[in-house]
């Protein structure tokens, strides 16, 4: 049975819903439903969409939000960000032992070949200090609730993790909308995020840039999914969003052709993969690439944020250790917790899970957005057994965990408040301080029972809650 | 300012102000063809021509209003019709979203899939609506323009490409005239002439303001023609345009501390149409005026993009 946020066991409103209850009890649901296609038109207006291209239908297409906030009381906030900081400081340790001496793998804690032969691994990135030794700036970690009191962490985002533009525009529309909800209940502001983006940005520019250095953010271009986000960040911080044509390297340093002629770049927030950024160092077939930016990267003359090679660190056979990398680095104990994780490269690991799938949640090292897994309860044998032979076949490939029972927040269905699964994905800074607002992106799977959140499978999302208390 | 950026608000502006001019050349032909008089059908394909669609439909070929809707209205591949540049404007606001402001980009993209819920019929029906709408969708774009753009650089290249497109839609419009191929009488009298003539005041909404300037003594070609490209207080004319460019474009200069050859050749157009006396580009040939001035228009649209590096 899943832990509903809204209500203790006894089945009476929590503390922190109280607001929302009277709220929704005022308006009625169908008053609210009426607001939320209102919602809708504003969204798809301002142009908040993800663009899907190829498949068919419209190509700019909307998150389904939720009007419904989903709510963490004060003290429950202050426990994520601690465990949050905890494991961003960890990974960017991790990132920096792992290109220099390896003192974790040294002490027999990672196994060497999960580090070195893995391909997220960026041998180029051997002995290079990046400044601040940061390698991962915005680190997005994401967080389920499994009971009142447990929050465990799903997995780690490293290299440019999305959404954080969702999490201001849902707060935005919220508040446009529904005034009088933010004068009864007081709920941590997270607008300083896009300032907090740019002081970390400039916080880890190059020695030689000067006091004011110039941060530009590098999309791959409009049909790009994430796209508007992209201009949203950029626009906020004021910055320059920039494409790969727009830029070019001479003499290791970087520069954006502009109406004046050239300007130089002194910190990039690229939104584009490691492989694409640069076509000498990385994939020569990529149209997407800077000529020689890696080179101007790796002379000091410019600063890419996320460093590349930064993926090793969200890598899901290397998930398992962040706990022992918490207590190897910081000496502290986690706050956060795993998830339970079986290895299907180990043989016991492998067999166990091999007996167990039909009750576990089996996923690819190297998958994401929700596509290549197998929910082994909602699964039928013939996917099951399906399932099983890949596993066979290319094990280290594979890991596996328990059907977590996730925490359900409200929403507004068609009958009314009813109860969905959520995660949640905060987005922690980190320059030469860390910084983190008390927010970030809940995901919602809208349809009943489904455990499936990712927005390229239906899922949708709401504002989230840090109450002031 | 980002090279790509100027050059994506330069096309955006002209993408923009295209649309509106197709929309008043298919009302100005609608006028022309309902007039009485001879039947005479030619009016259609001067609009194709003026438009620069004309080989889209075979020589000998009658052009009806069907052709007009389907190429000028619909037609996605055909790059003056009303569904591409609206569409191009869209794309080259979306590419610089950071360069436009919150109004800006509504105005832009509120309810741009909505031609393509037009069929033919449905389009020929709704004809006289979807053109009003296109022409409130600029003017609605031009507002959040006028009260909320930052005067920088890029609002510079936003009024220069907008006042380019409108001063070749003037002079395009005046062509039309030229293309009907009826004479050019020196009293516009009762009957065809005199209509299409005054098709291309409503077309750009100037009848009243001819009104004004030359009192109630009538329409007379040179005067229309003096109006449309002479006249520095109607913003629809070449030489306003022509001002318009020419002081953003020595704003744009101060501001790189450059001036080069494309303010040169505003520069030189400004004055020569300053110049002009009244009736004297007609006497000379109206047509020859309009081509010379069309290809002013184009050199100076090539030379903007080289001095700020996005040719």
């Amino acid at each position: 049975m899943s832990f509903f946020e809204m209500t203790d066991a006894a089945g009476h409103v929590r503390p922190c819903y109280a607001g929302v209850q009277q709220w929704v009890e005022a308006v009625g649901v169908e008053g609210l439903r009426a607001r939320l296609k209102e919602a809708e038109t504003i969204f798809r207006r301002i142009g908040i969409t993800f663009a899907v291209y190829g498949e068919g239908g419209d190509p700019e297409r909307l998150i389904p939000f939720d009007l419904l906030p989903r709510i963490f009381s004060g003290a429950e906030w202050r426990l994520l960000d601690r465990g949050i900081r905890q494991r961003a400081q960890a990974l960017n340790a991790f990132l920096y032992d792992v290109y220099h001496r390896g003192e974790i793998i040294k002490a027999g804690i990672v196994p060497a070949d999960l580090v070195y032969r893995n391909r997220a691994f960026e041998p180029e990135m051997i002995g290079f200090e990046p400044p601040g030794r940061v390698y991962s700036h915005i680190v997005g970690i994401d967080i389920v609730r499994t009971d009142e009191g447990r929050f465990q962490v799903l997995e780690d985002n490293c290299r440019t993790p999305s959404g954080v533009s969702y999490m201001l525009e849902n707060r935005e529309i919220m508040q446009r909308m529904f005034p009088e909800l933010f004068g009864s209940t007081r709920v941590a502001p997270v607008d300083s995020y896009p300032g907090d983006l740019l002081s970390t940005l400039k916080e880890v520019a190059p020695a030689g840039a000067g006091s004011d250095p110039t941060v530009v953010v590098l999309t791959p271009g409009a049909f790009n999914s994430a796209y508007y986000e992209h201009s949203f960040l950029a626009d906020l911080m004021g910055v320059e969003l920039v494409e790969p044509m727009d830029l070019y390297v001479d003499d290791n340093r970087v520069w954006m052709k502009t109406t004046r002629g050239p300007r130089r770049v002194d910190v990039i927030y690229r939104r584009i993969d490691d492989e694409y950024i640069d076509p000498l160092t990385f994939r020569p077939d990529s149209l997407l690439g800077v000529p020689g930016l890696f080179g101007a990267y790796r002379a000091g003359g410019v600063t890419l944020c996320s460093a590349p090679g930064a993926g090793i660190a969200d890598d899901k056979a290397i998930y398992l250790f962040v706990p022992e990398m918490i207590r190897f680095y910081l000496s502290e104990t986690p706050i956060l917790d795993n998830v339970p994780t079986w290895r299907c490269a180990l043989p016991d690991e492998r067999a166990h899970v091999l007996d167990h799938l039909h009750e576990l949640v089996a996923k690819e090292v190297h998958g994401s957005g929700g596509y290549g897994m197998l929910i082994g309860p909602q699964a039928t044998r013939a996917e099951i057994a399906a399932y099983a032979e890949r596993i066979r076949t290319n094990p280290a490939d594979f890991i596996a965990q328990p059907t977590l029972a996730l925490s359900t927040a409200p929403i507004l269905g068609e009958a009314g408040v009813a109860p969905r699964h959520v995660d949640f994905r905060p987005y922690c800074l980190v320059g030469k301080q860390m910084r983190l607002v008390p927010g970030g992106l809940t995901r919602v799977a809208l349809t009943e029972g489904s455990l499936v959140v990712n927005s390229s499978q239906g899922g949708g999302v709401k504002d989230t809650w840090v109450l002031d208390d | 300012m980002l090279s790509r950026t100027a050059e994506n608000i330069f096309w955006m502006a002209r993408y923009i102000e295209r649309a509106e001019s197709t929309a008043r050349l298919i009302q100005m032909g609608q006028r022309m063809t309902i007039l009485p008089g001879p039947i005479h059908r030619e009016e259609w394909r001067s609009v194709l021509q003026v438009s620069g669609s004309d080989g889209l439909v075979e020589v000998g070929r009658v052009v009806d209003e069907e052709d007009i809707v389907r190429l000028l209205v619909l037609d996605e591949a055909n790059p003056s019709s009303i569904r591409s540049c609206l569409g191009r404007a869209r794309a080259n606001g979306r590419a610089v979203r950071t360069a436009l402001t919150q109004d800006m980009w509504e105005a832009l993209n509120d309810d741009w899939r909505r031609l393509e819920a037009y069929d033919l019929s449905r389009a020929r029906r709704d004809l006289p609506e979807l053109l009003d709408w296109v022409k409130t969708r600029a003017s609605t774009f031009r507002g959040t323009v006028e009260t909320g753009q930052l005067r920088n650089d890029g609002h510079d290249f936003l009024r220069i490409g907008g006042a380019i497109e409108r001063a070749e839609m003037t002079l395009r419009l005046l062509d039309v005239k030229y293309y009907v191929l009826l004479p050019e009488t020196a009293v516009v009298g009762g009957g065809r002439d005199h209509y299409q003539w005054t098709s291309v005041l409503h077309a750009l909404t100037a009848a009243r303001a001819y009104h004004h300037v030359y009192g109630g003594a009538g329409y007379t070609p040179w005067q229309i023609a003096d109006l449309l490209i002479l006249n520095p207080q109607f913003p629809r004319s070449v030489a306003f345009c022509f001002g318009q460019i020419s002081w953003h474009l020595d704003r744009l200069a101060q501001a790189h501390d450059r001036r080069g050859a494309a303010h040169e050749t505003a520069a030189a157009m400004l004055a020569e149409l300053r110049g002009r006396e009244r009736g004297e580009i007609f006497e000379e040939g109206l047509h020859e005026f309009v081509a010379h001035a069309l290809i002013v228009t184009n050199r100076l649209s090539r030379e903007i993009a080289q001095a700020y590096h996005f040719a």
